[in-house]
């Protein structure tokens, strides 16, 4: 059984349809990876998952129909969101960002900390006042810390350093090690993500045009649809 | 420049010597003044949960004080008139004893701060300050025309009520009472703000839609802190009650809500000694500048402004550093 599964989802903002029927499916354990071009829909998916976006279609989660529930909700199923731009609690500090929201279970502070030592050494410090690697790495943090079964990464690495986003993907590389978590990656770095995805689903204009197997995805998909 | 943690314990020292100083000096009427503060710390100490650490700019919090002094004034005046408050359907009698009263007019103003945050709470922004507003002054209008208990006039109280172990008519036992309710309530709002559903409210207050993200529900947080603050505010009302003998409606006027909100600006919004300074600045004003003009207020108004012009983190934010930045 999928932990994950949307089939037909559509979504607007306001007057403009961005969404117009996406299907995907992630079971338990599975890393997959959301692909497309800029503006094809993948943080809408994203958002729409997370329940910040109206959404019409099939959304379940956990055997659970998301579609009625509120945001807070979906994620207190276990659903937990790195969103694009970071976006950490700015005034409060590393450690606070990291326990103003966490559940009991594997993560916690001293498993965060060995993921990510960088943020160790910064626990007092304003998260306004990170870099934007160490605020990435917050984020990441702090989704850890909520215990979710399905960690979702929408740009996780968009305009961080090369040696940086080396970090990250070292770390959800050991992420996928370890198991027991599902990751749905958005991002457009087709050879990190070949490293740690077993599944892909590629978007165009709002639909899903391919899905399958990460080591099936072929050269006329990829110049097609995501441009590499 | 000092910590903020230092200027804390300089206050709280000052909190404790001033009154002291004034007991060995047979300087009464100080140490009233320093109740007198004191009681306001208290009050505006709860309005900071919601105001500081949530972001709720409640302008009806005088609706929790008001409350809370007409616990007192209702217990004590059927206390001193041993007349039952209520014989059906059962017997209700009033009280002299203070911790029964504080327990009264804490769950009343929890009640009426639960209902009042369910409703405001479906608003934000100016319509959430205009909501509470509206509520401040139902309560206030309500008991202005409520006849039983003195109506507009107010209610007087001949007596002071009852602590086990204190004479609380001793002005400086009373003062070292209500120091300490303050001093309670500073600690768990210390502790609170550190906690988990401190923090989370901090956070829900930066960015409501990020916090949904992490599976916490923004509005719950705020009820939660609204019902905490309203309950501090109705404690502080009962003591005020207590200090004047005297409950009357301007308890529930929105002047009072407003002094409440300036006590916190010029203190320091979201410090923990920001309601202490500022109601401590207040009651200093009120009784030096009101000595010699009537429009003492103009001075205070000039004093808000330059601190919300130049002085986001209040007088307590000009005289510290920041811990925990870069």
């Amino acid at each position: 059984m999928s932990l994950l599964e949307l089939s037909g989802v559509t979504a607007a903002y306001g007057q403009t349809q961005a969404l117009f029927g996406v299907d995907l499916a992630l079971a338990e354990g599975e890393a997959l990876a959301l692909m497309g071009r800029n503006g094809m829909g993948k943080s809408t998916t994203v958002k729409a998952i997370c329940r910040m976006l109206p959404a019409a279609g099939r959304l379940r989660f956990a055997g659970q129909d998301l579609a009625r529930l509120p945001s807070h909700k979906a994620a207190r199923l276990g659903i937990g969101l790195v969103p694009e731009g970071r976006r950490c609690f700015a005034d409060l500090t590393v450690r606070e960002n990291l326990i103003a929201a966490a559940r009991r279970g594997h993560w916690d502070l001293a498993r965060v900390h060995g993921l990510f030592p960088r943020l160790a050494e910064r626990m007092g410090q304003r998260a306004a006042t990170l870099s934007g690697g160490e605020q990435q790495m917050l984020a990441i943090g702090r989704a850890l810390m909520t215990n979710p079964r399905l960690l979702i990464l929408d740009e996780a690495t968009e305009g961080l350093a090369p040696l940086i986003r080396a970090e990250i993907w070292a770390a959800l590389g050991q992420l996928r090690r370890e198991g027991g978590l599902s990751l749905l990656i958005v991002d457009k770095s087709l050879k990190e993500l070949a490293g740690i995805c077993d599944q892909a689903v590629v978007l165009s204009r709002g639909e899903s045009v391919w899905a399958g197997a990460m080591a099936e995805l072929g050269a006329d998909v990829t110049e097609q649809y995501i441009g590499v | 420049m000092i910590t903020e943690r230092h200027l804390n314990l300089l206050i709280l020292a000052g909190l404790i010597l001033v009154p002291l100083w004034a007991w060995a000096a047979d300087e009464p009427f100080t140490i009233t003044l320093a109740t007198r503060a004191v009681i306001f710390a208290l009050a505006a100490a709860g309005l900071n949960i919601a105001l500081g650490i949530g972001g709720l700019v409640s302008l009806g919090h005088a609706a929790f004080f008001g409350i809370g002094g007409y616990a007192m004034g209702i217990l004590a005046h059927h206390a001193q008139s041993y007349t039952a408050l209520s014989t059906w359907p059962f017997l209700i009698e009033g009280t002299k004893s203070m911790p029964v009263i504080w327990l009264v007019a804490i769950v009343t103003s929890a009640l009426a701060a639960l209902v009042i945050g369910l409703l405001s709470l479906r608003t934000a922004g100016v319509y959430f300050i205009m909501i509470t507003l509206a509520f401040g002054q139902m309560f206030y209008f309500f008991t202005i025309s409520w006849a039983a208990y003195g109506g507009e006039d107010g209610l007087s109280i001949y007596i002071r009520n009852d602590f086990p172990g204190l004479n609380t008519l001793d002005p400086i036992q009373f003062y070292g009472l209500c120091l300490a309710i303050l001093c309670a309530v500073l600690f768990a709002t210390a502790r609170l703000m550190r906690a988990p559903f401190g923090l989370a409210l901090n956070a829900a207050r930066q960015t409501p839609a990020r916090v949904e993200t992490v599976g916490l529900d923004p509005t719950r947080l705020k009820l939660a802190a609204f019902v905490i603050s309203g309950a501090i505010t109705g404690l502080a009302g009962a003591l005020f009650a207590d200090l004047n003998r005297f409950v009357s409606p301007t308890m529930f006027s929105w002047q009072m809500s407003g002094e409440l909100i300036v006590f916190i600006i010029i203190g320091g919004t979201g410090r923990l000694f920001g309601p202490v300074v500022g109601a401590a600045t207040f009651v200093m004003l009120e009784h030096w500048l009101g000595g010699l003009s009537e429009y003492w207020l103009i001075y205070l108004g000039g004093m808000l402004l330059a601190i919300v012009l130049f002085g986001r983190g209040g007088l307590i934010g000009l005289l510290t550093r920041r811990e925990g930045g870069a």
